[in-house]
């Protein structure tokens, strides 16, 4: 079975993900993914019309059945206290996270010092 | 009389004819749960114990006061002279991806499993507001991610209450073990690909995917946003047709709950089938898997399975029905390829929210950044399927990709789009009030067989998921019970909005096959 999904591909897919795995899953999860690139290849031999529409939902939204939007307006939410009770780490009101990394955008490997 | 045993309409009619009280009705219901459900799903749940093995295992939480203090508020209503609603007393279960307000709302996962959620979905919301008691949270596969419920972190996860070695499907196999074990006569699911009929086929219950945009999504934890659809799940057409009547219609929280009237149901659910086009496909009759060889092969369905559609299409032809045969679905089996595709770009990008800072887990590792936060959060939070199905997800939308990919799946969508309006189109060959189809390509199978292969798993929908590429609504209902005795499911489908139609063919149906043997059989949790 060819790997369209190699080592590389797939570090750099758990990057973007912003996952680190265990091997013991990475092995399992490289593994379903080529297979399930198997079972898509399938849809490269579809012949499809090239004007064919793409659909982002079945349903036809026309105008009589799509709710118009909401009017801007700002409506105090009742319940902030039980939203920011949730939060794992709070000071105050204020949510609480590590240092946010900062990264050049004309050098992607080299880290800015905090301003 | 066994309470726990009657239909939704059966409860509503004996509460208002003040035989029962909605307190009675809800304490009989949890003291069902007290004896068939066993250890609630829960996070490092170790081996299972024999007892474990017998019991249904459909709960992660059980609200018993929550539940209590609403039938009290019921029966204090009904005392009053007011009208609860339509629901009223009526005990029910949800899906533990929909958010209600002061419950624990898990998704089944890891990094959901200490989220009270602060606000209630507004399925949930309509059913408390017609007077439905809500008994607790049930159990689902992570996410939704799966068809037999094995991949929840909550552990034991559901059994299947006719043969409780076999999976109840999924995802919303919580909600169907619920209703079939008889612990509630409603519950509230959802179906991406097929997450409501096919545990309700491998149960024995009836289940329905509403038309997308008919029932609001909000507060409901998205995994296709595109796709997602809750649901009614019951035992009888008449009950779903009561919970859908109540949770129907638009919602000014969901923009895609579309502005659509919402028809009686209940009104409808006795005028018969005569004069109405049913079609068959051969199609849907038959199955596509992977094979030993890394290919795919055609197969035929299995013949108690294929019996059960030709049967039921006899049934509706005596009662008046006109039967369509030999109606085109060729883009059926690319349901799954396509679902592959758009499903896991959808996903991936609905669970990118889940990163330890707002609410949810957080890794108890002191972490010098946040971007290593998030990651050791998200490695520690989500279980296997959820990480496979974000993989997935950026991989077929990376820009070099997305073409080949991405689109692709989006223009066989309209394919699948256009094989219902050829089929429902009042002015075209076929003329179709709906498509009678089996519902699943097995019956349940065993715990164990197929969790861990991915692609097997997601095979078990290929004939549930079209309906949800082209947002037509589809019911399943049991039309009965192959030689283990495990249920089979038939489905119909029909075009957008036709909900009536299909409850009022699923009513005609069901009384027509009231008096048949496998009806009256119990399931194993009642033997």
């Amino acid at each position: 079975m060819s790997e369209k999904i190699d080592r590389a591909t797939f570090d750099h897919l758990v990057e973007l993900a912003a996952l680190e795995l265990e091997e013991d899953q990475a092995e399992y999860l490289r593994r379903e993914l080529n297979k399930q690139l198997e079972a898509i290849a399938e849809l490269s031999a579809i012949p499809i019309l090239p004007d064919t529409d793409v659909s982002l939902h079945g349903v036809d939204y026309p105008q009589t059945i799509s709710p118009p939007p909401r009017e801007d307006v700002w409506i105090a939410s009742d319940n902030a206290d039980d939203i920011l009770s949730q939060a794992p780490q709070t000071e105050g009101r204020f949510l609480v996270v590590p240092d946010i990394p900062h990264t050049r955008l004309d050098s992607e490997n080299e880290e800015q010092e905090d301003a | 009389m066994n309470l726990h045993q009657q239909s939704a309409h059966v409860l509503t009619q004996l509460l208002r004819k003040k035989e029962v009280s909605a307190v009675q009705i809800t304490q009989a219901a949890l003291a069902r749960i007290h004896a068939v459900d066993g250890t609630p799903g829960q996070l490092d749940y170790g081996e299972l114990t024999e007892e474990d093995r017998h019991k249904v295992h459909a709960f992660i939480s059980v609200t018993a006061e929550r539940a209590l203090a609403q039938a009290r508020a019921v029966d204090e209503q009904l005392a009053h002279g007011e009208d609860p609603g339509l629901l009223a007393g009526i005990p029910f279960t949800v899906k533990d991806i929909f958010a209600v307000k002061g419950t624990l709302t898990t998704a089944a996962s890891r990094i959901l499993a200490n989220f009270t959620a602060p606000y209630s979905a507004t399925a949930v919301e309509r059913l408390e507001g017609a007077g439905g008691i809500m008994l607790g949270k049930v159990n689902l596969d992570e996410f939704t991610f799966g068809s037999s419920n094995e991949s929840s972190a909550f552990q034991p996860s559901p059994r299947n209450p006719w043969l409780l070695e076999r999976v109840p499907g999924g995802s919303s196999g919580g909600s169907t073990a619920s209703v079939a074990s008889g612990e509630a006569p409603l519950s509230l699911g959802t179906d991406t690909a097929g997450s409501i009929r096919q545990p309700a086929a491998f149960c024995g219950v009836v289940g329905m995917k509403p038309t997308y945009g008919r029932v609001s999504r909000y507060g409901l934890i998205a995994f296709g946003s595109s796709l997602d659809c809750p649901g009614p799940i019951a035992r009888d057409t008449r009950d779903a047709a009561m919970m859908l009547q109540a949770m129907a219609g638009a919602d000014r929280r969901d923009s895609t709950a579309a502005l659509v009237d919402v028809p009686d149901y209940l009104a409808a659910l006795e005028r018969g089938v005569k004069g109405l086009r049913i079609g068959i496909s051969p199609d849907y009759m038959r199955i596509t898997f992977p094979s030993a060889d890394g290919g795919y092969q055609q197969q035929p369905l299995p013949a108690e399975i294929a019996q059960a559609v030709e049967q039921a299409a006899e049934v509706l032809r005596s009662l008046g029905a006109e039967i369509i045969e030999d109606v085109p679905m060729p883009n059926t089996r690319y349901g799954i390829p396509a679902f592959f595709v758009i499903s896991r770009v959808e996903a991936a990008s609905n669970l990118h929210r889940f990163d330890g800072v707002k609410y949810g887990h957080r890794t108890s590792d002191p972490m010098m950044d946040l971007r290593e936060q998030y990651k050791r959060t998200r490695n520690e939070g989500f279980g296997l399927q959820p990480k496979l199905r974000i993989l997935m997800g950026m991989y077929v939308s990376a820009a070099q990709y997305s073409e080949q990919y991405y689109r692709r799946a989006l223009q066989v969508r309209t394919l699948i789009r256009r094989d219902f309006e050829q089929a429902f189109d009042p002015n075209g060959p076929y003329r179709l009030d709906a498509l009678l189809t089996p519902t699943t390509p097995t019956t349940a199978f065993k715990i164990g067989d197929v969790y861990g292969d991915s692609v097997l798993m997601q095979y078990a929908d290929q004939l549930t998921v079209p309906a949800n590429h082209a947002g037509v609504p589809g019911i399943s209902l049991p039309a009965g019970l192959d030689a283990d005795g495990a249920p089979i499911g038939i489905q119909l489908l029909g075009p957008d909005f036709s909900e009536a139609t299909l409850l009022r063919i699923g009513r005609s149906y069901e009384m027509a096959t009231a008096d048949e043997a496998w009806r009256k059989v119990l399931t194993e949790i009642d033997r």
